[in-house]
């Protein structure tokens, strides 16, 4: 016994932690919904910018690391909306009231602790009117939306889609998205698997982030209410390799298919782990999956495996994106979009910008006042906009997509670099919040 | 723990808490109530009504698997208990020696796929990446040695082990930064694919491939050290490296050869991990190395027979684990467990075998 007493502590300590890890995944359940909107008007002050200073934007995006690619989509978008300030895109940033626009660019590295980096950051300054962000969910939800919203800055995303960001018990009042949330898309996937795949059992694979659990709960949810069996809910960890274990005790309950919208270094293993242990079974992941890494690591594994997405098809087909925003976006950045999200940050960027303008007061000396309150309530008031995504019109809880067009794509014709053409869904449906669970 | 000198300071600090009646109380409660749940699990789930109940095709699929995997950590788990056997030094950075094998491996797989080789002369290229993913994990296993731990091997024990942390998030972070952080897919040569049927059981041929190939170098190790004169003058240091060098064994040598030896296996870990999973990113080594540092641990640190034992019980435990223990008890998600349930294991074995499965305490090393 006396041997070795440091290793059975050692042993203890990381059981212990790792199932604290594996428990603080459940909800983090932040204490927000006050009602502060009812609050005085300049609870949270005033930002007041000089004559001849710039109005500060602040941008939370995912810029380094796996998956840079969204967040880098999203900045172009933002930059898009600042160059279209003057009404075209020439490669010079427009004016909003006289003012020039400052971005104050943070990573967020699509973690909770970057949210809280980043969200510190920005909130440390002043000048910031509010923040365009973040990429991911899990940097938002009860980090980035509380840490911003405690100084009355608004944080605006254009990609995250976990529903609890805006549910009634976890909303904060000073965020909004413009990006569809995952109870339309988790019931589209839902409504798919049912009619179209004709299944009657279903089984879903998450990992620890919000956005896989919001989507395979609402598609469970949804899943359940069409006369469906859930026969699993399995939560994997995104690192691990080996996912055979969990995927053969998937199979002993002969689900017809299997929904596991995990992000690409996971969702590609499993793609190929599942050919090999349920061959019959329908694969379905989504939009955190599809990507060109996906196809490259799974190769055949890809095929007939169908992917939602919001269906892009729909605004492509507006001419103003097709003509004056693609080509000014290939001209400025040298490449196609790497996401769906440069449309929605375009649009949120946008209503923020008409916010600014309906609620600055321009003073005298040509410095302006931009109350914080009033200008949290014009974003929250905005309905009808029409955006590049399509109509916006916000709810009391921060959704701003309210008619949201979710596709179902099957590999390998997926709308990305090194899918197969044509890349058009074979499937696709809109729904508005109300029309869900 | 040991009889070298460096150790000295903190076992005296431990010995003393060691000594306390409640500990070991304590830790009887908790081992009671470990094995009560093991066996009560596995009753359960044993007994679960018909339709919830497991198939026999999937504990057997379960099982191979498992050794598929256990395989794996136990080549690597060879390379820390080696080189704990020789130094008593924990080399964390070892998960990181054996995801540079793999990864380096991988640009010679792809070049290979794409140029047709890696399937018109298959067993050529399995062979020229095996040598060049031992080649990318020896180098960086004989680098690691020569500037991260050479110049403390006197230093207190802590100070090689923050080293160490710190060398395996460098070498990650180098990988990081030369080779982008996505995950690339490695190619499996058609040769490979699909599965056999040995005795009525269907096994995938890249599981046949890891397990043969990992025997193999387990066996050839044992010969190693135990016939060769190399192995010899290993066991020496291993013993006591004062009185080895007194007796003209130079022991840096040992040391280098030792940590050779840790990378070749590390190297064939990392292309048998490679060819299984087929894909490799700059974390992978991260948690397969914890685990085969536990396998390491449960078999007794310093035995080699320990280390291959211990692999392949974490491999299963990983497998069959979740399913056998949990699912009894309707604990939902319960795969999502299963590093939790290793180490409850490893808990109940030392409250019982401090030492470990094979170890003795202090008498065999390497």
């Amino acid at each position: 016994m006396k041997h070795r007493p440091w290793l059975t502590v050692v042993a203890t300590v990381a059981a212990l932690a790792l199932v604290a890890s594996a428990c603080s995944n459940d909800d983090p359940a932040p204490s927000g919904g006050t009602d502060s909107e009812t609050a005085a008007v300049d609870e949270f002050g005033t930002v007041e910018i000089g004559p001849d200073d710039p109005i500060n934007v602040g941008v939370a995006q995912v810029i380094s690391g796996a998956d840079a690619a969204l967040g880098q989509d999203q900045v172009n978008g933002i930059e898009l909306a600042l160059d279209y300030l003057d009404g075209k895109f020439d490669q010079t940033p427009g004016t909003l009231l006289g003012h020039q626009i400052e971005l104050a660019i943070e990573d967020e590295g699509c973690t909770a602790e970057g949210g809280q980096a980043a969200a510190t950051a920005l909130a440390a300054d002043p000048s910031i009117v509010g923040v365009l962000g973040t990429s991911c969910s899990s940097a938002a939800l009860g980090v980035g939306d509380t840490i911003l919203g405690e100084k009355g800055i608004l944080l605006f995303s254009g990609s995250n889609t976990n529903p609890a960001l805006t549910s009634e018990e976890a909303h904060q009042p000073f965020y909004a998205r413009t990006a569809h949330n995952d109870r339309i898309q988790g019931a589209i996937v839902a409504e798919y698997a049912l009619n179209e795949q004709g299944a009657t059992k279903l089984a879903t694979i998450h990992d620890e982030s919000p956005y896989t659990q919001g989507l395979t709960a609402a598609a469970a949810v949804n899943f359940e209410a069409g006369d469906g069996t859930v026969t699993a809910q399995e939560q994997i960890n995104s690192e691990d390799t080996d996912f055979k274990p969990v995927l053969r005790s998937i199979a002993e309950g002969d689900p017809d298919v299997l929904y596991a919208p995990v992000f690409v270094a996971a969702c590609s293993l499993i793609l190929k782990q599942a050919v090999e242990i349920m061959p019959d079974v329908t694969i379905m992941a989504s939009d955190g999956c599809m990507s060109s890494d996906t196809i490259k690591n799974a190769g055949d594994a890809v095929n007939g495996v169908f992917l939602s997405s919001p269906d892009i098809s729909v605004f492509q087909k507006g001419d103003f994106y097709s003509n004056e925003f693609l080509p000014a976006y290939q001209d400025q950045f040298g490449s196609a979009p790497t996401s769906v999200f440069h449309a929605h940050s375009f649009d949120a960027t946008n209503v923020l910008f008409d916010a600014i303008e309906q609620v600055a007061v321009e003073n005298d000396d040509g410095s302006l006042s931009i109350p914080r309150t009033a200008l949290r309530d014009a974003v929250f008031a905005t309905s009808g906009y029409e955006g590049l995504t399509g109509i916006i019109t916000c709810t009391e809880l921060g959704d701003c997509a309210t008619d949201v067009t979710i596709g179902v794509f099957e590999g390998p014709n997926w709308p990305v670099d090194g899918g197969a053409k044509p890349d058009t869904p074979v499937y696709s449906d809109t729904k508005s919040l109300e029309d869900v669970l | 723990m040991s009889s070298s000198g460096s150790a000295q300071p903190v076992d005296a600090r431990l010995s003393g808490f060691a000594t306390l009646p409640w500990r070991r109380i304590i830790l009887v409660v908790l081992g009671a109530t470990i094995a009560f749940v093991v066996i009560a699990g596995a009753y359960k789930t044993l007994t679960l009504p018909g339709d919830e109940r497991f198939s026999g095709d999937f504990w057997v699929d379960q099982i191979v698997n498992g050794l598929g995997q256990g395989a794996i950590l136990a080549l690597i788990a060879l390379g820390y208990t080696l080189v704990y056997g020789i130094l008593r030094m924990i080399n964390f950075a070892h998960g990181e020696v054996f995801m540079a094998g793999a990864f380096i491996s991988f640009f010679f797989a792809d070049a290979y796929v794409k140029s047709g080789f890696l399937n018109s002369n298959t067993y050529l290229a399995l062979t020229i990446l095996l040598i060049v993913s031992i080649a990318g994990s020896t180098l960086v296993a004989v680098l690691l040695e020569r500037i991260a731990y050479r110049r403390l091997r006197n230093a207190p024990r802590l100070v090689p082990l923050i080293t160490a942390i710190g060398a395996s998030l460098f070498i990650q972070s180098a990988f990081r930064g030369f080779f982008g952080p996505q995950p690339r897919g490695y190619p499996l040569p058609t040769l490979l694919e699909g599965s056999v049927v040995l005795a009525g059981i269907s096994v995938a041929k890249v599981q046949l491939l890891v397990f043969i190939t990992a025997i193999v170098a387990m066996v050839a190790l044992q010969l190693f050290v135990n016939r060769s004169r190399t192995g010899r003058s290993m066991r020496a240091v291993a013993a006591d490296s004062e009185i080895a060098s007194l007796m003209g064994i130079n022991v840096d040598r040992v040391v280098v050869i030792t940590f050779i030896v840790g990378g070749i296996l590390a190297g064939i870990a990392g292309l048998l991990f490679a060819l299984a999973f087929t894909q490799v990113v700059f974390t992978m080594g991260f948690r397969p190395g914890i685990a085969a540092f536990t396998a390491a641990v449960l078999g007794g640190i310093g035995s080699i027979g320990g280390a291959a034992l211990g692999g392949f019980v974490i491999g299963l435990l990983q497998a069959v684990g979740p399913s056998l223990f949990l699912k009894g008890f309707g604990v939902p998600s319960e795969n999502s467990l299963r590093d939790v349930f290793v180490f409850l294991v490893l808990i109940l074995v030392l409250v019982f075998r401090p030492g470990g499965l094979l170890g003795t305490g202090d008498a065999e090393k390497v």
